[in-house]
């Protein structure tokens, strides 16, 4: 039995790094294919790079979420709301004020969908489908589905298309998130808490860890990330837009659920979220190259996405 | 009881506790007395989870007095119940499969570095919690391949001795196990005999919940005997024989409950 255990835990150990495997797979694969289509040019590296970014500040939250054992199907509209907030108050309040307040709607918004979620005792899932309804009708009439220009420039360098010598302040983001989301996953008791919340409530709750508010902070995080990931696209584009990421839900829960984290709660990757985020940022740059039409990319991407998360659970079960 | 009776360590006194319809507990009188093992009994359905779950603070009585140390108390919360003292090792285990043996024995008394930075944030002192693990399950006889193994890849009777080695690592002086034996093989049930008759030893107030009577009559020094909801019988170990005891549980025969 227990050394079955052992031979099981030595086979597993390696499936959480499947991720970087397929990483390395799909680069190489699409450096072939696409060679005359310029996938390995210094210039579209850095357009991957900044595609996914957004997707990974999403999907670092998203993480916690999961791990939680909850989802928040919110996070796309959380993330245009943000665009357009941010391009209003930054350029009304200045750069600080504006930034501050965007984060501060993301939050409340993650509070909100926690505190229905765990009060009222609706599922996750349910909730943030309300709010991202909800969500999305207040982006659309908050500027007559016009884009807003954002012409701060401190803005523009610090989310947008601004570097720190030669590394991209997206870059820089995506890493700043993933490292504190790493630290807070895997060496605060906190991240330790949210992990057995999400593989057993009711075990938890005996040990008298707080479950009620680990699951809200988790729904917080996931906004916040998503209210950030907003202004991570706002900057890139110098525009808020009411449907600015609104997509991009499907996308990071195959990145979460690819990296490793757990679709019903438990266990949780950061690296691995980061990772994924790079495989779905390549695989839309590579579906692009390739001239499909923008019907046949939705096709061939919500194909790619079921068979990767089906693909990635099957390792999950087994382990 | 004669005057020579150890203290009460805990005290229940007419705990009620329904689930809709469901009596689970009805006006149940307990104590638990330092340096004695009290055999909780009945058959399934009888309330003896739903009594651990309160007095544990899983589970809010509906009616009732719990008294630790004389002190009436109300324990709303686990971390109460842990705060006065009181281990519990749940039927259901409450273990987390997903972490390892040491991220379960600490779970939710994690120690923290850093000094009051490090405790206000909860930086994990991995090193120090693995070490003590090392030592925790040692002292107790428990052994696991690896540390870094997740409970879920361990057997059932390793799962459940690391949770009975969780309940009774602290040298608290309340310690009640739902059960602890169940899943285990002959070795490691003695070894949790063993475990208990220690916890004895060194004064503490036991509560063990068994169907298993020679184990009652191995190491229980008293038996309460609930039926659906009621405490029908509390009798001590040595007066009676174990067809006594089954007959209690069965209802086969009864006893005007004295304390
Ligand atoms: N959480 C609960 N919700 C509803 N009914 C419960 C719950 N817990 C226990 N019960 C009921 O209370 C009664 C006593 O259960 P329990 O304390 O688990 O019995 P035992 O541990 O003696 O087998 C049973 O009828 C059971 O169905
Ligand atoms: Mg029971």
């Amino acid at each position: 039995m227990i050394k079955r255990a052992l031979q099981r835990r030595q086979f597993a150990a390696p499936r959480q790094y499947v991720v970087y495997a397929a990483a390395v797979l799909i680069f190489g694969l699409f450096a072939v294919v696409l060679r005359d289509d310029g996938f390995v040019t210094a210039s579209n590296l850095l357009n991957i790079g900044r595609q996914a970014a957004p997707i990974a500040v999403m999907a670092v939250g998203m993480a916690f979420a999961l791990g939680a054992a909850e989802i928040d199907l919110s996070i796309g509209s959380v993330a245009a709301l943000s665009s357009l907030v941010v391009a209003d108050a930054v350029g009304s309040l200045g750069f600080a004020a504006g930034v501050a307040i965007t984060l501060a709607i993301g939050m409340g918004i993650g509070a909100v969908n926690g505190f229905i979620a765990v009060k009222v005792r609706i599922p996750s899932f349910l909730v943030t489908l309300g709010t991202l309804g909800i969500v999305s009708g207040v982006a659309r009439n908050l500027n007559n589905l016009q884009s807003l220009p954002i012409r701060n420039d401190t803005y523009l360098n610090v989310f947008g298309a601004g570097s720190l010598g030669p590394i991209s302040s997206l870059l820089i983001w995506t890493v700043i998130v993933g490292v504190v989301g790493h630290l807070v996953l895997h060496q605060l008791r906190w991240g330790r808490h949210v992990l057995a919340v999400g593989a057993d409530r009711s075990a938890a709750g005996a040990l008298g860890i707080k479950t009620d508010r680990v699951r809200i902070a988790a729904l917080i995080a996931s906004a916040t990330a998503a209210s950030l990931a907003g202004m991570l696209l706002a900057g890139r584009l110098a525009i808020g837009r009411h449907d600015l990421g609104e997509n991009l839900l499907l996308t990071v829960i195959a990145a979460v659920v690819i990296g490793g984290t757990n679709l019903f709660g438990g266990r949780a990757s950061v690296a691995g979220a980061i990772a994924g985020s790079i495989v779905m940022a390549m695989l839309n740059n590579g579906l692009i190259l390739m001239g499909l039409r923008v019907a046949d990319q939705l096709i061939a991407r919500g194909a790619i996405i079921i068979l990767a998360v089906a693909l990635s659970m099957r390792e999950q079960k087994e382990t | 009881m004669n005057a020579a009776a150890p203290a009460a360590a805990l005290e229940a006194e007419g705990l009620c506790k329904s689930f809709r319809a469901v009596r689970a507990l009805d006006h149940v009188d307990l104590t638990l007395r330092y340096g004695e093992v009290t055999a909780l009994l009945g058959d399934n359905g009888a309330g003896k989870s739903t009594f651990v779950k309160c007095v544990a603070g899983v589970y809010a009585p509906d009616a009732g007095v719990l008294r630790v140390d004389g002190v009436a108390t109300s324990i709303t919360t686990p971390d109460a119940a842990r705060a006065l003292g009181i281990e519990t090792v749940h039927q259901t285990l409450a273990v987390i499969d997903t972490l390892d043996v040491a991220e379960n024995l600490f779970l939710n008394r994690e120690h923290t570095r850093g000094g009051p930075i490090g405790a206000w944030l909860g930086v994990l002192d991995k090193k120090r919690m693995r070490s003590e693990t090392e030592h925790i399950l040692e002292r107790l006889g428990i052994r696991i391949p690896s540390l870094r193994h997740s409970m879920g890849a361990l057997s059932g009777g390793q799962r459940q001795a690391v949770a009975i080695g969780r309940a009774t690592a602290w040298g608290r002086q309340i310690v009640m196990l739902d059960e602890p034996a169940a899943a285990l093989g002959v070795e490691q049930a003695a070894r949790v005999l063993e475990l208990i008759l220690n916890l004895r030893e060194g004064g503490a107030a036991v509560l063990l919940i068994t169907h298993n009577m020679d184990r009652v009559s191995e190491v229980c020094d008293r038996a309460v005997v609930l039926r659906q909801g009621r405490k029908t019988a509390e009798v001590a170990v040595g007066d009676v024989t174990k067809d006594d005891l089954v007959g209690y549980i069965t209802g086969a025969k009864s006893q005007q409950a004295h304390s």
